[in-house]
């Protein structure tokens, strides 16, 4: 239903390491491009093993002509995307996207409190430099494991002074959203990108704040549960089926290779059309996307595939398919 | 990326209703050809390419005489299965004069015909659109020709009904839609949204439908069959009489038609009617539910045609620019994949379009 992406060769000129698992690549597109405002991403295409696929990365720092910039943190238990990009070298080419915007900055006068957790910094680098260069008034938090781990601590620090808060779990630090949103400006818009436990707390406060919804902006990177990836099996009575889904693969991708038809379209837990009906389930269902209310994850009627999994043992689901 | 055509070549389209087609020529475009109708002295409809073998005037320009057609030209003559039967100043024929002839087959009071391979043509394959005889279910349609859009976008219209609440409010459109639960289910060749509402205020066309007070159970069962015919079973019943379990003798209930055939990329033909099972007899209410459908503008359908027209202009306007897709999308997204799967098994892309996933 999508317009056919259009690709465009790009050359990766250098890579550097910002983190002891985070690596920046910088990549000279084949064509020139439009400026991208801070928030944008590409989407690149990566081979795991025979099959091509595709995955988002949010652009890092100011936009520069000519160069496009991506962090990619190395998951060993993921899908194998980042295993891909950390294979590239320098000089080899590859097909991304032209940027696009789907965590733009509004432009008003206002209040920002940007918040990033781990890998999350990556849209927020850019972010918060365009606002520091612009005057306006802000406040950065940066959630990591240890300052070893924040990567472009530094760059944030100069630009920012004493307006970055770094969180470390190294110091048993945690966001306190409420506290932070309270001293947000009337009008003021929160920006978070961060893993799903994150997302949801920051959700959760700015609801009880009172503040208007459409204030509060957040990205997902729809890799991140309540709990570590497991493997687990997937039982559809209708078809007759069991499935097995491995700790590095989606329940959608695994499904569509037992060759069960699915519709979907973000992949990221946020359209919501690849969510199925859940019939039982033995374990507990991590859910993992931004699709459904805290409500309907609590009445775990129906999950989305594309992110949500089960945190060991095994679900019973249904699908559309009907008899002619 | 994408040299194919969006619609599918080997399945039946409505071309015409069966009162059009008479002993004269009619011009239609269907699937980016033309093609030239007309009723055969035994009641046949045949339908013919539209160019002359010879110099590629529109035949629709020439006259019958008898079954066979006369080209306006230099007076070539094909008889209805598309063959040469006069050339002018010559005693014999070009043995290989003949125009395209393309299957045709008269059904549900509407003219069906296939664009694609003669040979896979099946009569019983034309989709179940019984609704449309004018023998149990009564209503007069009428037809869009050559509506400015994709016939997809008319698809996706019907598929969720979302849209009733915005486009058409104040007739059918209700809060409940938005609020109530649709089940999205598909077989090979069909796609279903089952969508209750019960306990509700009816919207005021079904109010006046019912004629009784009180609260009611509305449904709305939409039915695609690929790859370009829907039919919505509608309706109301007083709540707490049975409907949902399927008794619905104590409600009214109605069936919007649609049969849509490309012309183009961006154009399409939109047979419409809107038939019910209740005062069937009642001659002024068909006409007043036809003028609640299409009404120089006022109607519901032009109240649909005018989005979709301007949806169209957008599109082009934004040729880089994604749909983004909803939940709510989820029955037009499987009618879109049934399309998709015939046009893979008759005209295969070259490569497989890569998923997309963040991380």
């Amino acid at each position: 239903m999508q317009n056919a992406p259009v690709w465009i060769d790009a050359k990766l000129r250098a890579t550097r390491e910002v983190a002891p698992d985070i690596r920046l690549f910088e990549l000279e597109p084949s064509e020139s491009l439009p400026p991208a405002s801070p928030g944008s991403h590409i989407n690149v295409q990566v081979s795991l093993g025979s099959q091509t696929d595709v995955r988002s990365y949010s652009l890092v720092g100011l936009p520069e002509a000519g160069v496009l910039r991506i962090a990619v943190k190395h998951l060993p238990q993921g899908r194998g995307g980042s295993a891909h990009m950390w294979r590239l070298a320098p000089g080899d080419t590859l097909p991304i996207s032209a940027p696009r915007n789907l965590f733009a900055l509004s432009r008003h006068d206002s209040d920002y409190l940007l918040v990033a957790g781990g890998i999350g910094i990556t849209p927020i680098l850019g972010m918060a430099q365009f606002l520091a260069a612009s005057g306006a008034r802000l406040r950065v938090l940066y959630a990591c494991r240890t300052q070893e781990d924040a990567a472009f601590a530094d760059i944030l620090e100069r630009a920012l002074g004493d307006r970055l808060v770094m969180k470390l779990d190294a110091r048993q630090e945690r966001v306190d959203f409420a506290d932070e949103i309270a001293r947000l400006a009337d009008g003021g818009e929160l920006y978070v990108c961060g893993p799903i436990g994150m997302l949801e707390a920051a959700k959760a406060a700015w609801r009880a704040s009172g503040r208007p919804p459409e204030r509060l902006r957040f990205e997902t990177f729809g890799s991140s549960g309540h709990a570590a990836s497991q493997p687990f099996q997937v039982r559809i009575p209708r078809l007759g089926r069991e499935i097995a889904v491995s700790a590095g693969q989606t329940m959608l991708d695994a499904m569509q290779l037992a060759g069960i038809e699915m519709i979907y379209d973000c992949r990221r837990g946020e359209c919501g059309l690849c969510a199925l009906p859940i019939l039982s389930v033995e374990g507990v269902v991590d859910h993992r996307d931004v699709f459904f209310s805290e409500a309907e994850k609590a009445a775990n009627t129906k999950l989305c595939t594309c992110v949500s999994r089960v945190a060991g043992g095994r679900i019973t689901i249904d699908t559309a398919d009907r008899e002619a | 990326m994408r040299d194919r055509t969006p619609f599918p070549l080997n399945a039946w389209y409505a071309a015409a209703w069966g009162h059009e087609i008479r002993h004269a020529l009619a011009a239609r475009k269907i699937c980016e050809q033309d093609v030239v109708l007309y009723r055969r002295s035994d009641g046949a409809v045949v339908a013919l390419e539209d160019a002359c073998w010879h110099r590629l005037l529109p035949l629709s320009l020439g006259a019958l005489k008898g079954d066979d057609v006369v080209c306006g030209y230099h007076g070539l003559e094909f008889n209805s299965a598309g063959r040469c039967t006069y050339m002018p100043a010559q005693k014999t024929i070009n043995p290989s004069a003949c125009v395209r002839s393309f299957p045709a087959v008269e059904k549900h009071r509407l003219v069906w015909v296939w664009p694609g391979d003669p040979a896979l043509a099946d009569a019983a394959a034309i989709p179940d659109f019984h609704w449309n005889d004018g023998t149990e279910w009564i209503g007069e349609g009428g037809t869009y020709y050559n509506l400015n859009c994709d016939y997809r976008l008319v698809i996706d219209n019907l598929m969720d009904l979302t849209h009733e609440t915005y486009v058409h409010a104040g007739s059918i459109g209700h809060d409940a839609i938005n609020d109530s639960p649709f089940e999205v289910t598909h077989t090979q060749r069909t796609a279903q949204v089952t969508r209750w509402m019960l306990g509700i205020e009816p919207p005021p066309f079904w109010a006046a439908q019912l004629g009784k007070p009180g609260l009611v159970d509305r449904w709305q069962i939409i039915r695609f069959e690929a790859p370009a015919v829907v039919v919505g079973d509608v309706g109301v019943a007083p709540v707490g009489t049975g409907a949902p379990t399927g008794d619905r003798s104590q409600g009214v209930n109605g069936a919007f038609l649609a049969a849509i055939t490309p012309v183009t990329e961006n154009t399409c033909h939109y047979f419409w009617n809107f038939v019910r099972s209740f005062r069937t007899d009642d001659t002024n209410l068909t006409r007043s539910i036809q003028l609640a459908h299409v009404n120089d503008g006022k109607g519901l359908y032009d109240q649909d045609a005018t989005v979709l027209q301007a949806q169209q202009i957008a599109i082009a306007r934004h040729p880089r620019t994604p749909f983004y897709n909803l939940n709510i999308d989820a029955g037009a997204l499987w009618a879109r994949r049934l399309i998709d799967h015939m046009l893979d098994a008759e005209q295969p892309l070259a490569s497989a379009q890569p998923g997309i996933a963040a991380e």
